[in-house]
C-alpha cells in the first residue's frame, strides 16, 4: 500500500509537467490548429529563464585576493555578486537563493514575447500548410533553438537549486499513518505540483470567466462566425499562442531544481506530452490535465521492480501501450471532441 | 532483335566476381589504400594525419570540447610549438618537437554524437577521405567499441579517449586498440579498502545501473568487490539510458532494507540520479541504524560540476586529477606540466578526459619514433609492453595481453566546501598499480581475443 501511494505521489510531478506542457499544445492546436512540435523546447528555454536569472543574479565583481593562489599559483581572483555588495550580505545571499521562484517573473514577459515572434515570424506562414509540414517546421524550430541554448549554456546540465527553505524532503508517510521512513517525498515537488494546479486552474478560469476567454473559446469551436461578428480572432489567438508558451516556460522554470536544466530537455518531454494530448483527446483541455496525471503516475508504477521483475521493459513502453488501448477503445481520445482532426 | 547469349559458366563467374565485390567491405576498396606502402594510409608528404572522433554535439559534448582542446595541445607540442608540456617529463625522449618522424602533424576531427553509428561513419570518414592513420578520443564506451572494430578492419591505430567498461579490453578487445583510460574493475578494486574503512563491512547495497555495457560492467565490478567486503546486494534496478528522471527508481531505496545507493550512472543520468537521490533525503537519512551513503563508481569534473552541492562527500573513482602532483608529490610528475600548459592556453584546468587524449595522442606519436614506422602493426609492437612514466599518473605499463594501461587509480570525493569553481573534488587517495591488476584472463574479461594486428594490407 505505501509503494503504491509513493508512486502515485512519484506520478504526481512527472504528471504535472506533461499536463502543463500538454495544456500548452492543446491550447495552440484547439486555437490555431497548429501542431506545434517546438512546444518542448518551450519548456525548456523556460528552465533556462531560471538558469538565466540565476547568473544575472550572480554576476559578480572580481577583486585579487594576494593571499590566495589558483591553480596556476597566480593571485586568485574572488568573485562578489553585485546582490551583495548593493544589499549586503544576508540579504544579497537571499536574493540568489530565492533565484528559481523569483524566475516566474522573469520567465512571463519573455515567454510571452518568445511565443508571440515565434507565432508572428514563422507559424502563422504555415496555418494553411497540411499537419505534416507544421510538425516538420515546428521540428526544425526546436533544434534550432536547443542548439542556440547549447552555444549559450553548453551541452551540460547547470544545477539550479531551488530555496534553501524548500531543499530536502519529508516524511509524508508519517502524516498519513504509516511507519517512518515508508515514504519520503521532497518537498519543492509538492511545491511543484501545487503550482502546476494553481498555473492549470488559471487557464481554465481565465478561458471560461473573462470575455477574452469567452471570445477563444467561441473561435476555438467556430472560427469564422465569430469573425463574422467582427472580432479579430487572430489576434487573441495569437495572444493564445503566446500564454501557452508562457504556461510550458513556467512549467520549465520550476522544474529546473527537480532536474538540472540542458539543452536537450524539452525534446525528453515533447513526444511523451504528444502522446498525452492524443490519449487526452485532441483539443479537450480537460483530456490533457486528466491524461497528463494518468500517464505520469501509471509511468511511476511501471518503475517499481516488482512491475519490472514481472514485465521486464514495461518501464520503457507503458505510456505508449495506454495510448494503444485507449485509442482502440477510444478513437478520439479519453475526452476528444468528434470532428477534431478528422476530415 | 537482340538475342542474349547467356552461358551458364559466364553466369557463374560473373556472380562469383560480384559476391566478392560486394563482400569487401567498401573501406578496402577506397583511395585509402595506400598504394605498395603495405599499410593503410601511409604517409607520403611532410605531413601525417591523426584523426580525433569526439562527441562534438549530444550530451556529452562539453566533455568532446575538452577532448578537443587536449588533441590541439599535443598536436601543437608535437610540431614544436607552445611549452611542450608532457613532452618535457615523459619518460621517453625521442620526441623532439620536429612532428612525428619528421613529419608536421596534421588533424582531422569527427563527431561522434555518442552514437554507435554516426562514430563509425565519422571515423570511417576520416580514415577513407582524410587518410588519418589513427584514431583516437570518444567519450563512450559503446562508441569506443564500435569505433574499435572499425579500426581493426581498417587497419589503422584506435587509441581511445574516455571509456570505462570492461569490454573495451575484455571482450571487445582488439589488437589495434589500445586503452589508456582505466576500467570498471580497476574502480572497483580500488574503492574496496575504502569504502570498507569509510563504511565498515557490514553494509546492504542497491544499485542503480545504466542499461548498456558500461553500466553493466560497472555495477558487476561493484558488486564483486564489496560482496569481497562482506556486503549484501539488496537489489540492482537497470535504468534506460535515456531516462532523465530517476524519482521512481530513488523513491523505493530507503524502504529496501538497503543502506548504500551505488549509481552506476555517467554524464546527465549520473547528475539527474544523484540529484533525485539527494532531494529524497537519501543523503541524510539513516537506515538500519547507520548513515545513509550514496557512491558513484565513475567520477568526472564535468559531471561533478553539473551535480553542485549534491556532490559533496560521495566517493568514486578517477583516472587522474589535475591536482594529483601538488598532493601527492612528484610520483605523479607531469601533472602539473599538463595543467600549466592547458590551464594557460584555455583558463581552466583540464578534465581527465582531456588527460587521457593528449597522453594517448603522445604515446601514439613516440611509440611510432621507436618503431621508426607508421605501420599500425609497428606501432603496436612497439606499444606493447611498454612501461613509461611523467605523464601525470606514475609508473606506468601498456601490457600487451590485453592493450590495457596499468597505473594507479585516483578514488576522489566530491568536496565538502570547495574554494572555487574549479575546485569540485578532493583525493582520498591513490591506489598502487599492484591493488587494481588483474590477469588478462580474469572471468570479468573474458570472452574475446585481441586476434592478429591488421596493418590493412
Amino acid at each position: 500500500m505505501d509503494a503504491i501511494l509513493l508512486q502515485i505521489l512519484n506520478g504526481l510531478d512527472k504528471g504535472s509537467a506533461y499536463a502543463l506542457i500538454a495544456l500548452g499544445l492543446t491550447l495552440i492546436f484547439g486555437t490555431l490548429g497548429v501542431v506545434n512540435f517546438a512546444h518542448g523546447a518551450l519548456f525548456m528555454i523556460g528552465a533556462f529563464c531560471a538558469v538565466t536569472l540565476q547568473r544575472i543574479l550572480t554576476l559578480s565583481q572580481t577583486t585579487i585576493d594576494e593571499t590566495r593562489t589558483d591553480f596556476l599559483g597566480n593571485p586568485m581572483q574572488v568573485d562578489t555578486p553585485y546582490v551583495v555588495l548593493w544589499f549586503g550580505e544576508s540579504t544579497g545571499a537571499a536574493i540568489v537563493d530565492w533565484a528559481v521562484p523569483l524566475a516566474i517573473l522573469f520567465a512571463i514577459p519573455v515567454m510571452l514575447i518568445v511565443g508571440v515572434v515565434m507565432e508572428r515570424g514563422l507559424i502563422q506562414h504555415f496555418y494553411k500548410r497540411p499537419h505534416a509540414d507544421q510538425i516538420l517546421v515546428t521540428f526544425g524550430l526546436a533544434i534550432v533553438l536547443q542548439e542556440i541554448i547549447k552555444a549559450f549554456y553548453g551541452a551540460n546540465p547547470i544545477p539550479t537549486p531551488a530555496p534553501q527553505a524548500f531543499r530536502g524532503s519529508f516524511d509524508f508517510g508519517v502524516l498519513v499513518g504509516f511507519d517512518p521512513n515508508t515514504i519520503i517525498y521532497p518537498y519543492w515537488r509538492l511545491v511543484y505540483f501545487a503550482f502546476a494546479a494553481i498555473i492549470i486552474a488559471a487557464v481554465f478560469a481565465f478561458l471560461r470567466y473573462t470575455t477574452f476567454g469567452m471570445v477563444v473559446r467561441a473561435g476555438m469551436a467556430d472560427r469564422e462566425t465569430v469573425g463574422l461578428l467582427g472580432i479579430n480572432i487572430d489576434r487573441r489567438f495569437t495572444a493564445m499562442f503566446g500564454i501557452a508558451a508562457a504556461v510550458a516556460g513556467l512549467a520549465g522554470v520550476m522544474y529546473a531544481p527537480i532536474n538540472a536544466p540542458n539543452y536537450h530537455m524539452g525534446m525528453d518531454f515533447l513526444v511523451l506530452s504528444f502522446v498525452v494530448v492524443v490519449v487526452g483527446g485532441m483539443g479537450s483541455l480537460a483530456g490533457a490535465v486528466l491524461a497528463g496525471f494518468l500517464l505520469g503516475i501509471l509511468e511511476s508504477f511501471a518503475s517499481m521492480t516488482a512491475v519490472i521483475d514481472l514485465i521486464p521493459g514495461i518501464n520503457q513502453i507503458i505510456i505508449y501501450l495506454v495510448a494503444i488501448i485507449v485509442l482502440l477503445a477510444r478513437p478520439r481520445g479519453l475526452m476528444g471532441r468528434r470532428g477534431v482532426m478528422e476530415e | 532483335m537482340t538475342k542474349a547469349t547467356f552461358t551458364r559458366r559466364g553466369l557463374l563467374r560473373t556472380g562469383a566476381a560480384t559476391g566478392a565485390g560486394l563482400a569487401m567491405p567498401t573501406i578496402f576498396t577506397g583511395a585509402s589504400w595506400a598504394q605498395g606502402q603495405g599499410f593503410t594510409n601511409a604517409p607520403t608528404g611532410d605531413t601525417v594525419t591523426l584523426g580525433f572522433n569526439v562527441p562534438q554535439t549530444g550530451p556529452y559534448a562539453d566533455e568532446g570540447a575538452d577532448e578537443l582542446r587536449a588533441f590541439e595541445l599535443a598536436v601543437e607540442h608535437l610540431n614544436g610549438e607552445g611549452d611542450g608540456g608532457m613532452l618535457q617529463t615523459f619518460s621517453e625522449k625521442n620526441l623532439d618537437g620536429t612532428g612525428i618522424m619528421g613529419k608536421r602533424v596534421a588533424f582531422v576531427t569527427g563527431d561522434t554524437q555518442t552514437k554507435s553509428d554516426a562514430a563509425r561513419a565519422s571515423a570511417r570518414s576520416m580514415i577513407e577521405k582524410d587518410g588519418a592513420i589513427m584514431i583516437s578520443g570518444g567519450s563512450s564506451s559503446g562508441v569506443a567499441v564500435a569505433v574499435q572494430g572499425l579500426c581493426q578492419e581498417a587497419g589503422v591505430i584506435f587509441m581511445s579517449g574516455l571509456t570505462h567498461s570492461n569490454d573495451t579490453t575484455g571482450k571487445d578487445k582488439k589488437a589495434n586498440g589500445f586503452r589508456h583510460f582505466f576500467n570498471a574493475y580497476q574502480s572497483g578494486a580500488a574503492m574496496g579498502p575504502v569504502l570498507e574503512s569509510l563504511y565498515g563491512t557490514d553494509r546492504r547495497a542497491y544499485h542503480l545501473t545504466a542499461d548498456y555495457t558500461w553500466g553493466w560492467t560497472t555495477q558487476e565490478s561493484m558488486q564483486a568487490v564489496t560482496e569481497d567486503l562482506g556486503w549484501e546486494t539488496v537489489n540492482n534496478v537497470l535504468t534506460p539510458l535515456a531516462a532523465t528522471d530517476f524519482s521512481s527508481y530513488i523513491a523505493p531505496v530507503l524502504n529496501s532494507g538497503a543502506d548504500v545507493l551505488f549509481l552506476n550512472h555517467y554524464g546527465g543520468n549520473m547528475v539527474n540520479s544523484l540529484t533525485n537521490a539527494v532531494q529524497f533525503g537519501l543523503k541524510e537519512a539513516q537506515a538500519n541504524g547507520k548513515q545513509f551513503e550514496i557512491v558513484v563508481p565513475l567520477y568526472s569534473e564535468l559531471m561533478a560540476r553539473g551535480a553542485g552541492r549534491n556532490i559533496a562527500g560521495i566517493p568514486g573513482s578517477q583516472n587522474w586529477d589535475w591536482k594529483l602532483e601538488n598532493e601527492l608529490g612528484s610520483r605523479y610528475v607531469g601533472t602539473n606540466a599538463f595543467t600549466q600548459s592547458f590551464g594557460t592556453k584555455y583558463g581552466f584546468p583540464p578534465s581527465q578526459a582531456a588527460h587521457t587524449c593528449y597522453v594517448q595522442t603522445l604515446l601514439y606519436a613516440d611509440a611510432v619514433q621507436r618503431a621508426g614506422s607508421f605501420n599500425p602493426c609497428a606501432v603496436a609492437e612497439a606499444l606493447e609492453d611498454f612501461e613509461f612514466d611523467g605523464m601525470g599518473n606514475g609508473p606506468t605499463l601498456y601490457r600487451g595481453a590485453d592493450h590495457q594501461c596499468f597505473k594507479d587509480v585516483v578514488v576522489t570525493r566530491g568536496k565538502e566546501n570547495p574554494e572555487n569553481e574549479f575546485d569540485l573534488v578532493e583525493i582520498i587517495e591513490a591506489t598502487p598499480t599492484e591493488q587494481v591488476t588483474y590477469e588478462p584472463d580474469h572471468p570479468m574479461f573474458a570472452g574475446g581475443a585481441l586476434g592478429e594486428c591488421n596493418p590493412g594490407a
